[in-house]
């Protein structure tokens, strides 16, 4: 009898034992699948995984892929239908349009609503708006971006140069500077037909210059103010340009910054770990940002969420991936990734908390700080955005080249308009 | 029973594995891509796809300036490929297989390594040693005191810039083929020409070359549709870039396909490409037949 009771009495403490730790792992042994770009935030965060899995049981299953891949990887897997992914990275911007209308993302209103501790408010409002569309949150925003300046502060104190703060300044520095008989060039910036189009909307916003009317639909690539934009970003690098700037992304642009061959380089505040950590570049001590030069309407930079973390709409696993990414961009682990492994982040109460800025240099955050806010998208907030960016961009290459232009740019923005008629709503 | 049929209907029976195979890995994809040409089928677009029949095909050839400029430009490089391609593999071939002499096997070996290496991989080298600035090409002409060029960074020298690092990859290619046929060639018309007093240069150009064309016609008919098909290389350094100009028929298709997911309009590029290919094998394989005989 008292055996007996002795093993009803162990079984009762196992079982209650056993149920409690079911209770603090409700996912326990699921898994989930996680496609991620690569990217910083990526970086930050992968190493850490293996502690999520420890807290909740849940497996991660994570693979991740260069952006383009990484768009047409996913298209193709959710066209097929069966696709078994679970949480994936995504652009607001490129794609954000395109996969909201096929009905890929799952809307994480319900989830955010209903988790008070996730303070999903907590996200500034300008990146909370750039992941939702048709009233659909999208994504979670994991990082936002501007267009600086980055410069060489060593050559411009030698020649006793103010650090521009128009465009016309700018320009007239990059000329002084420029210097090809010994390999030292003026300006940098990108030059493939494509990625330069985010690169280019500063300098057209900066002359008042849009892509279209986003009442009326009508194409403006070809007004005064865009042309404008157009040439300035064109002459900058046809007459200051190192001669292989057509094949340049920022990778190729970093790459000769990082070699002291230019002057002056305009691209993603995002970038700057390449340029401004000791361990990665040989230019850390002698670069200096500064906010985005002012054209004639003003200093108009992008001020951009570039990447957001998703739940696929058919994925089987929706509370488990949502179990992800509430600890993936959580407050405590976005404390870590933006104070410690220096990414722009989304959350407001990071960005006052002093933990949060503390790897962030000095002049770097005085040219964020002074960018936030100006315009929410650097490409045209179309379906069809690639094809856009194509059209655009090939107006800029026919001006580098010193081509006729103006007649590139009235035939893109004829192309252009049967897109944006196409869109209509 | 079973077997008794199986008996009668062997003929059909055997060839049934490869018959199979084909309908599924050829058959069925170019049936479904001549389908996909005919609908207006896009990922971008609200409306649901229709069925617009040759619509496609009408606007590439009408309102579409960057499809047949991309034509030319896979012909251009095509052409410019094969050219040098073939006139360097044979020459190498018949050079190394000249005289015995001490480690040709070596050198055999040597000469086939870019054959053997991955395309990304040669496109990322090739891309270094090509840039205008950092490259090591144009640090070298410099110090010869040759001109420098922008290679792959401008559009009048990019396509010149590929050709180069395909015939790097592919003449190997041909001297294989030009070997394997140099060793299938009979002696006597060489020893007849020894008696005669022909010179080198005279057999080369009246014996051998005229003896190989059969195997040299097979490697440039080889050359021709990898070259016209080429897609590693060019996506790898370029693009498609600077601008357009070296956007070539695969990688345009590739842009529709996977950058615009104009799925249709990318299918009705693809049946032309495949005409085109098909085109020039039957012409070259007619031609052939009415040459021999």
């Amino acid at each position: 009898m008292k055996r007996l009771n002795l093993l009803l009495v162990l079984i009762l403490i196992l079982s209650s034992v056993l149920s409690v730790s079911a209770q603090d792992k409700p996912f326990d042994g699921q898994t989930i699948r996680v496609v991620l770009a690569n990217h910083a935030w990526t970086d930050a965060v992968a190493p850490k995984i293996p502690e999520f899995e420890a807290l909740t049981g849940i497996k991660v299953e994570w693979e991740s892929y260069g952006e383009e891949q990484l768009n047409q990887k996913l298209t193709t897997e959710f066209i097929a239908g069966n696709a078994g992914v679970d949480v994936f990275m995504t652009r607001p911007l490129q794609e954000g349009a395109n996969m909201e209308m096929n009905g890929w993302y799952y809307d994480l209103a319900e989830k955010t609503a209903a988790d008070v501790e996730y303070d999903f408010e907590d996200f500034t409002e300008s990146s909370r708006s750039a992941t939702t569309f048709n009233g659909t949150i999208t994504a979670i925003p994991l990082v936002t971006e501007q267009e600086i300046l980055y410069y060489r502060k060593d050559i411009l104190e030698e020649n006793g140069i103010e650090v521009p703060t128009t465009l016309d300044e700018l320009y007239a520095a990059a000329e002084k500077l420029n210097d090809p008989a010994n390999e030292f060039y003026g300006f940098v910036a990108r030059g493939q037909r494509s990625p330069l189009v985010t690169q280019l909307s500063s300098f057209i916003y900066s002359y008042g210059g849009d892509w279209f009317d986003r009442d009326t639909y009508t194409a403006t690539l070809n007004t005064p103010e865009t042309l404008a934009g157009i040439e300035m970003y064109s002459n900058l690098l046809k007459n200051f340009g190192p001669p292989g700037v057509l094949n340049m992304h920022w990778a190729q642009c970093i790459g000769i910054f990082n070699e002291k061959k230019v002057a002056f380089y305009t691209d993603a505040s995002s970038l700057y770990p390449n340029l401004l950590d000791p361990t990665k570049s040989d230019v850390a001590e002698v670069t200096g940002c500064a906010v985005f030069p002012a054209g004639p309407a003003g200093a108009v930079m992008y001020d951009i969420t570039a990447w957001g973390l998703s739940i696929y709409a058919e994925s089987q696993n929706k509370d488990a991936a949502w179990e992800f990414i509430r600890w993936a961009t959580g407050k405590e682990n976005s404390l870590f990734i933006q104070g410690e492994k220096a990414q722009q982040l989304a959350r407001t109460s990071v960005w006052n908390d002093p933990e949060g800025i503390k790897s962030f240099p000095a002049d770097w955050a005085a040219a964020v700080a002074g960018s936030i806010g100006a315009k929410s998208y650097d490409r045209p907030l179309i379906t069809a955005v690639t094809e856009a960016r194509d059209l655009i961009g090939g107006i800029v290459v026919t001006a580098i080249e010193g081509g006729d232009y103006l007649k590139a740019a009235d035939e893109a923005n004829v192309k252009f308009q049967e897109m944006l008629n196409n869109e209509k709503p | 029973m079973i077997s008794r049929w199986i008996d009668r209907h062997e003929k059909h029976i055997f060839p049934l594995p490869a018959v199979i195979f084909i309908i599924l890995m050829m058959v069925f994809p170019l049936g479904y891509t001549v389908w996909n040409s005919l609908t207006n089928w896009t990922l971008t677009s609200k409306a649901p796809t229709e069925f617009i029949g040759m619509t496609n095909y009408i606007e590439l050839f009408t309102k579409d300036e960057r499809f047949i400029q991309s034509v030319w430009r896979t012909f251009y490089f095509t052409g410019g490929s094969l050219i040098i391609q073939v006139t360097l593999g044979v020459a190498s071939g018949i050079l190394i297989d000249a005289k015995k002499y001490p480690g040709k096997r070596i050198v055999n070996s040597i000469l086939l390594l870019p054959m053997m290496a991955t395309p990304v991989a040669i496109a990322m080298v090739w891309l270094l040693i090509l840039e205008p600035t950092t490259g090591v090409m144009n640090y070298l002409l410099k110090q010869v005191g040759l001109p420098i060029s922008k290679w792959l960074s401008s559009t009048s020298t990019v396509i010149p810039s590929l050709i180069l690092i395909d015939s790097w990859e592919w003449t190997p290619l041909i001297t294989l083929i030009t070997l394997a046929g140099l060793a299938t060639l009979p002696t006597d018309p060489y020893e007849s020409a020894i008696v005669d007093g022909a010179n080198t240069f005279q057999t080369i150009w009246h014996i051998t070359l005229p003896m190989l064309r059969p195997t040299i016609a097979i490697g440039a008919l080889l050359r021709f549709i990898d070259c016209f098909k080429t897609f590693d290389i060019i996506y790898s350094t370029t693009g498609g870039g600077p601008g357009y100009s070296s956007e070539t028929l695969n990688i345009y298709t590739y842009q529709n396909s996977f950058y615009y997911f104009k799925f249709g309009y990318a299918s009705s590029m693809l049946v032309i490409f495949f005409a085109i290919v098909l085109g020039t094998v039957l012409f070259v394989t007619y031609t052939r037949k009415r040459l021999e005989v």
